[in-house]
């Protein structure tokens, strides 16, 4: 009973984060169709400069918004000067991607060395609640809370906003939305930043539990595409879906299976998409 | 100009160093993984992130049978490119469902499934260690293959088996139909050809040929580990195949060549190559997205004849 509870617990938690981490790359992927490799990057990155704040300053919320936007701005400058001129060629953005990929990892080798390190987590957030029998680490429930709070606003911004609408549009028929008068260049832009920013604060915040070190990059990388692909590219509710899918059967699998964890979480993966090609909320 | 780098590519190895030779063997490898991956990419116009899932499946299976099993060439060699074909064959059904950002996207699935095995499934694989020690092979020929340079005529030789055949397959009326799918698949859907079953049979063939490159790298290296059929890995073939030339079996190689090269000779001078590798990616899709050869092709139509036509004009022909 315990086993199952809190390892359901971990799921969850490891699915809330990435949830932060694919989210916005959902939203990339359905309203540009771009193949972003470097989202790992500004989650590596995310977690690194906001180390650097709060080793000078002491403040958690400090590091959180100094990481999240110094990778929007990274983001934002690699779309506006090589990404948005590469629109339906997913070589080149594999190709001209995977080139910043490589080079935010050496940059951050040479500023930050090889060592991993773990973010300071704020003395409110340690510790566990205890309920009967279980202990629930209360930095891994602000997880879960931060999560929940951004899939609020987003679904809220998406469904109930003027701007939501127009992203939607965008996502269903660019040319269409084009055509209305929407400013298709805009609003693509700004999601692709709220995609960084969202990286990086999932980056910020997986310090305070995985920790930053070289490599987190790529470990993390392919989960959040399988999040995207499986949930559906562009629905936020599928992303949701996909998170907690992926979550629970990563830490279920390598619970219960540790030889073949990579295995239970990726073959059920592709089993989804030899069924449902565009994922389970996606639209061709 | 291909007649004499072949020619070279005979007769020199008793003339280079022997860092030069190995080298020179590691491109060979990789090239026949570059132009394996070309059938799909260039030859079908689809473009696959999993595509060191295969490659990784044959080294697997010579490190796997001649270590613990003493396996001889010619039982992992079989053993090995069905492997590959076998898992490119179940892959394909799903993957190829897909085309664009989902094939992308399934087919790095696809090869994280088989990354996973070789990184978690340590009484098979021995996990992150990898297996190493694996035994030059012995093809009972009077020159021992553990030597840099029969080892290299080995690679050579399975460098040009695989050059030949893949140039029979593209030239042959199955691979120009792949072409026509890349160009415009409703047409030839029109015209009565079997789409997927083409692309089908193309996918199926790329993972045979890198299963065999894999088999090869596995002898030459001596050693097998998830590095080898990481996501980095696939990402860094499609690289030699776009910055060689997409569409030609040559341009492939020659970009294989050309990484393998520039990885090993940069890594020597400084530790900043990953800095380095990373600005070729972004120039090549920047200043030639149709790679090299599809740049001099480019250049020997338009600008030569241009060239010749403008000095005739003004030396009176």
């Amino acid at each position: 009973m315990e086993f199952w509870v809190s390892q359901t617990f971990n799921g969850i938690s490891y699915g809330a984060l990435l949830f932060l981490l694919a989210g916005g790359l959902s939203l990339i992927f359905g309203m540009m169709r771009i193949v972003n490799m470097t989202h790992g990057s500004y989650y590596l990155l995310g977690g690194y400069v906001a180390l650097t704040v709060i080793w000078r300053t002491g403040s958690f919320v400090l590091a959180i918004f100094a990481g999240a936007l110094a990778i929007t701005l990274i983001g934002v400058c690699e779309w506006n000067a090589f990404l948005k001129r590469l629109s339906g060629q997913e070589l080149g953005q594999v190709l001209t991607t995977m080139g910043f990929a490589l080079i935010f990892q050496d940059l951050a080798l040479i500023i930050w060395g090889g060592d991993p390190y773990t973010i300071p987590v704020p003395s409110v957030l340690s510790g566990a609640y205890q309920i009967g029998d279980f202990y629930f680490p209360i930095y891994r429930i602000f997880i879960i809370a931060v999560a929940a709070a951004v899939a609020l606003v987003l679904w809220l911004v998406l469904e109930q906003t003027r701007v939501g609408a127009m992203m939607r549009a965008t996502v269903d028929d660019p040319e269409m939305a084009r055509g209305v008068g929407i400013n298709v260049h805009g609003i693509s832009m700004a999601v692709f930043a709220l995609g960084a920013f969202l990286a990086a604060v999932a980056g910020v915040v997986a310090g305070g539990f995985v920790g930053v070190y070289p490599g987190a990059d790529f470990e993390i990388l392919p989960y959040a595409f399988v999040v995207v692909i499986v949930g559906g590219m562009g629905s936020l509710k599928g992303a949701l879906v996909g998170s907690m899918l992926v979550g629970l059967l990563d830490n279920f699998g390598k619970a219960l299976f540790p030889e073949l964890s990579y295995f239970t979480l990726f073959a059920p993966m592709a089993a989804i998409l030899a069924v449902r090609p565009t994922g389970l909320y996606g639209r061709a | 100009m291909v007649a004499i780098v072949f020619l070279l590519l005979l007769i020199s190895p008793p003339f280079l160093s022997s860092f030069l030779l190995t080298l020179l063997t590691q491109a060979l490898i990789y090239a026949i993984l570059a132009m394996s991956l070309d059938i799909i990419l260039g030859y079908t116009g689809l473009a696959s992130l999993g595509h060191a899932a295969y490659f990784g499946l044959g080294a697997y299976s010579v490190g796997i049978l001649a270590t613990r099993h003493g396996a001889g060439f010619w039982i992992t060699l079989p053993v090995g490119v069905l492997l590959a074909v076998t898992v490119a064959a179940i892959f394909g059904l799903v993957a190829l469902r897909a085309t664009g950002v989902y094939f992308l996207m399934i087919t790095l699935a696809l090869g994280m499934v088989v990354w996973g095995l070789a990184h978690r499934w340590v009484t098979m694989t021995q996990g992150d260690n990898g297996i190493s020690a694996i035994p030059r092979p012995d093809l009972g020929l009077p020159w021992s293959l553990a030597h840099s340079i029969p080892f290299y005529y080995f690679a050579l030789a399975g460098f040009l088996i695989s050059f030949s055949i893949l140039r029979v397959i593209v030239r042959s009326p199955f691979g120009r139909s792949l072409v026509g799918i890349r160009e415009s698949e409703s047409r030839m859907r029109t015209l009565g050809y079997h789409v997927w079953l083409h692309k089908y049979i193309g996918f199926v063939i790329a993972g045979g040929f890198a299963g065999f490159g894999g088999v090869l790298w596995a002898y030459y290296n001596g050693f097998v580990s998830p590095v080898d059929l990481q996501l980095a890995t696939s990402v860094e073939v499609l690289l030699m195949v776009a910055l060689g030339g997409r569409g030609t079996l040559l341009g492939p190689a020659l970009g294989a060549g050309i990484i393998i090269m520039l990885k090993n000779l940069v890594s020597v001078y400084t530790h900043r190559w990953l800095l380095i590798l990373g600005v070729v990616y972004i120039a090549t899709i920047v200043y030639a997205p149709e790679g090299i050869v599809g740049a001099m092709r480019q250049w020997r139509r338009r600008v030569r004849p241009a060239l010749v036509r403008s000095l005739e004009d003004q030396f009176g022909g």
